[in-house]
């Protein structure tokens, strides 16, 4: 009789491409196989997102939006995964992945109506900061309970998968699911990787494992080899990567989306290794469960960013002076669309009542009737002045 | 480095901030002053009166968290069966409500669970079926629901299902922050206690200050051997201060408290917008010349039915206060009860002040939920009917 002692089994080794100087672990190929033109829109990206990240949580402190949640030190990972995507594919992610909506050409000005919650927010102003979405490329919206996008991911994995059989002449197509590794410990993540698994359903699970849920360090988290050894424990092909190498997750991913499709269909998990270099939110003081020299250490030994730029500058395509102009560039950029979603209107107040049933019920309709006159009764009690169409729009 | 040049790169707004405060020409729907409330006890000379404790009881002022966390400090040293556990309750909870516990009590008693509320509900409700009085908490009552199924046909059932063995998993106390405060849109805005009220073997409670907090919360975890729902409207929990006891007391559940008499209109509320019902009733006696009754509930389930009755029979007219959606919520419960059992004392229909029958979108938080406008005009509506 033998048990299976986890702790005396080797644990799933990391897949890397490029070391933290930005040098390619194996000098004799190109990393893979994409131009320079593409990899520095993966870097522009990154930054895109690193600026905003830094501009939106200054806002949140001046009090100009209520929440923001920055993804400093995981942009390698957004990025570089969707960048491994087509358009056509499906996105559930759950809440610090800006970078696969910035890769998926989600605009400044998206971004910007949706932290307002403007006229133009595709949320018609009902989410909190940071809670995107997207029509095409499908990115469904962030709902913040975590974990419920995982079995969604799997069903809608099988929707595309029966789609494709019953129509060949659509394009193959994959379902990315991301989440954190505290939201792994949820029921709805064992669920969606297991039916995944038993429909073989073509979707990629991307785990980002940053070290922390909020407070909870992941030994307080899970015991075990990671979350990667989950995914073997429910007959799904995994592997683990260095978030902070853009190429590995880039690879990784593609490789992934391609087994994704294989066979009919099957599931891939992926977990990707990185550290929560901000506090978890702009409501959370990092500092109040962790020592501040070990965010330093971190920031000092490596991030995503850094790592590419330095092998952009390895091989002439990057220095200083493009850094600081684009960086300067993209500031510019950002505050620009800052300022005129900012100035934007509110959604109408109808806005409130519409979208719950595919049409307002009749009681729905009586409420706003009741809104209405106490909005008419007592005129200086509210302030309808930031609402498109005013008293109108309900 | 980087934040120390952004306050000069975003010009700073003339604008309103997104907060959305009140209209500048408001007269109702005013800030709730907690500094003035007649709600709060704000010397220490009312309380032992009201709470029923001896006057030798010294007391401390503390906001809602700092008597959440007494209240636990209390029950932990009181007793060894006593366990706290959920998601960052270690390094105090992103409340702060168990700041300092697992440093005095220790890690066996107080810990962190990892992040799956159907977890940590079904270990409490095992914890507590050996014996054990576990205070699970949940970070928002927005995700206890990957916990409902243990809190409906688990903890719910327990004794029912266990009959003559006559186990149960009385001692257990799922405590979770409740409510709006503002900005919290979907997610992090709700009040789901019908949805447990509903369910016969749950106790649903809601406190609405800091004393009432400290008292019902060890009453839930020594007095009852019921699995109890406690509900903080997290607003509160920084905002409402006031006088509490220093030692142990309760208060019992299932038991309305009249906060205010009156002869012309019963309020029925609890939680925060018995803060609402406060402002309103001070203007429409003002304006109206009525006098109005304010009774919190305190206890969702079961409840007290008596002193509501009692009140409405005196009155002959009520209205319910929530801020919960008005659809098959609290409210119905209680006009329904009201209209059976004093219908010809009646002199007009119950009204419902609640929550609209939609989601808390982020934008219109403020036209959704109840506010002291629409409390007034309910009040108006009643007198004149
Ligand atoms: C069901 C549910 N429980 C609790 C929360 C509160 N919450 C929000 S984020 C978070 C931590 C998530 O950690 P992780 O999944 O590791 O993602 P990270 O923040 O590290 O990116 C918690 C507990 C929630 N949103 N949903
Ligand atoms: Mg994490």
């Amino acid at each position: 009789m033998t048990f299976i002692n986890p702790s005396e089994t080797t644990n799933i080794p990391t897949y890397r491409v490029m070391d933290s100087d930005g040098v390619l672990l194996d000098k004799n190929r190109k990393p893979s196989g994409v131009s320079n033109e593409e990899i520095l829109t993966w870097y522009k990206n990154m930054l895109t997102v690193s600026v905003m990240d830094v501009i939106m949580f200054e806002a949140q402190r001046q009090g100009r939006l209520s929440f923001y949640m920055v993804s400093a030190g995981e942009e390698g990972i957004s990025v570089g995964s969707a960048a491994a995507l087509t358009p056509d594919d499906v996105v559930f992610a759950q809440y610090r992945e800006t970078g696969v909506f910035q890769q998926r050409g989600f605009t400044l000005k998206d971004f910007m109506s949706q932290l307002f919650a403007n006229c133009h927010d595709n949320g018609r102003g009902r989410n909190m900061p940071v809670h995107y979405g997207s029509n095409y490329p499908r990115m469904h919206t962030i709902s913040s309970p975590l974990a419920t996008q995982i079995p969604q991911a799997s069903g809608a994995a099988y929707a595309l998968k029966l789609e494709s059989l019953q129509n060949p002449d659509t394009p193959p197509r994959i379902v990315a699911c991301y989440f954190g590794e505290g939201a792994a410990s949820e029921g709805d993540f064992h669920a969606g990787l297991n039916i995944a698994a038993t429909r073989s359903c073509p979707v990629v699970f991307i785990c980002r494992n940053n070290g922390y849920a909020i407070s909870t360090p992941t030994l307080e988290q899970y015991r075990g080899d990671g979350i990667a050894s989950r995914g073997v424990g429910y007959g799904i092909d995994t592997i683990r990567v260095d978030g902070n190498d853009i190429f590995a997750v880039y690879e990784a991913m593609r490789e992934a989306r391609r087994i994704a499709l294989s066979d009919g269909g099957k599931p891939v998990l992926i977990e990707a290794m990185s550290y929560r270099v901000s506090h978890h939110s702009t409501s959370d003081d990092s500092f109040a469960y962790r020592a501040r020299v070990e965010v330093e250490d971190w920031k000092r030994r490596d991030n995503p960013i850094i790592r590419l730029r330095k092998w952009l500058e390895n091989e002439g395509l990057w220095d200083e002076d493009t850094e600081r102009t684009t960086r300067e560039q993209l500031r510019k950029e950002v505050l620009k669309e800052f300022g005129e979603a900012e100035r934007e209107k509110k959604p109408p107040l109808r806005e409130a009542f519409e979208g719950v049933y595919e049409e307002l019920t009749e009681e729905a309709q009586e409420q706003m009737k009741e809104l209405k006159r106490i909005l008419e009764t007592y005129p200086e009690e509210y302030d309808l002045r930031q609402f498109k169409d005013g008293i109108n729009g309900l | 480095m980087a934040s120390l040049r952004l306050p000069r790169l975003i010009r700073p707004s003339g604008r309103r901030l997104y907060s959305g405060a009140a209209s500048p020409s408001s007269r109702l729907n005013l800030p709730i002053d907690y500094k003035t409330t007649p709600l709060l006890h704000h010397t220490s000379s009312t309380l032992s009166e009201s709470l029923e404790l001896p006057g030798s009881t010294t007391s401390k002022s503390m906001n809602l968290y700092q008597a959440i966390n007494s209240a636990l400090r209390t029950a932990l040293a009181k007793s060894e069966k006593v366990m706290l556990f959920g998601e960052d309750v270690a390094f105090g909870g992103v409340f702060r409500c168990s700041m300092d516990l697992q440093t005095e009590f220790g890690s066996e008693r107080v810990f962190n669970t990892p992040l799956t509320e159907q977890g940590i509900v079904g270990f409490a409700i095992g914890a507590a079926a050996q014996g054990m009085k576990p205070v699970a908490e949940i970070q928002f009552a927005d995700y206890v629901f990957p916990a409902f199924d243990q809190i409906v046909n688990e903890a719910a059932k327990f004794r029912y299902r266990e009959g003559a063995t006559g186990v149960h998993a009385g001692g257990m106390v799922v405590r979770m922050p409740c409510g709006a405060v503002g900005h919290g849109a979907l997610y992090h805005s709700q009040s789901p206690e019908a949805l447990f009220a509903h369910v016969p073997g749950v106790q649903v409670v809601v406190p609405r200050s800091p004393s009432q907090a400290k008292g019902l919360l060890l009453a839930s975890i020594f007095e009852h051997n019921n699995p109890v729902i406690f509900m903080e409207p997290k607003c509160l929990y920084r905002a409402a201060v006031e006088h509490v006891p220093n030692e142990y007391y309760t208060i019992p559940l299932s038991k309305a408290e009249i906060l205010k008499p009156g002869n012309d209109v019963t309020l029925i509320s609890y939680g925060q917008p018995l803060y609402l019902c406060s402002a309103a009733i001070a203007a429409a006696e003002k304006a109206l010349g009525v006098s109005v009754e304010l009774i919190d509930l305190r206890t969702i389930y079961p409840w007290d039915r008596q002193t509501v009755l009692d009140s409405v029979k005196k009155t002959g007219r009520a209205i319910v206060v929530h801020e919960s959606m008005i659809n098959y919520g609290v409210g119905a419960e209680v006009a329904a009860t009201i209209q059976d059992q004093a219908f010809l004392r009646l002199e007009a229909p119950v009204k419902r002040v609640a929550g609209w029958s939609t989601h808390t979108g982020l934008q219109y938080e403020k036209f959704i939920l109840p506010d002291v406008a629409r409390i007034y005009d309910a009040i108006k509506q009643s007198i004149e009917y």
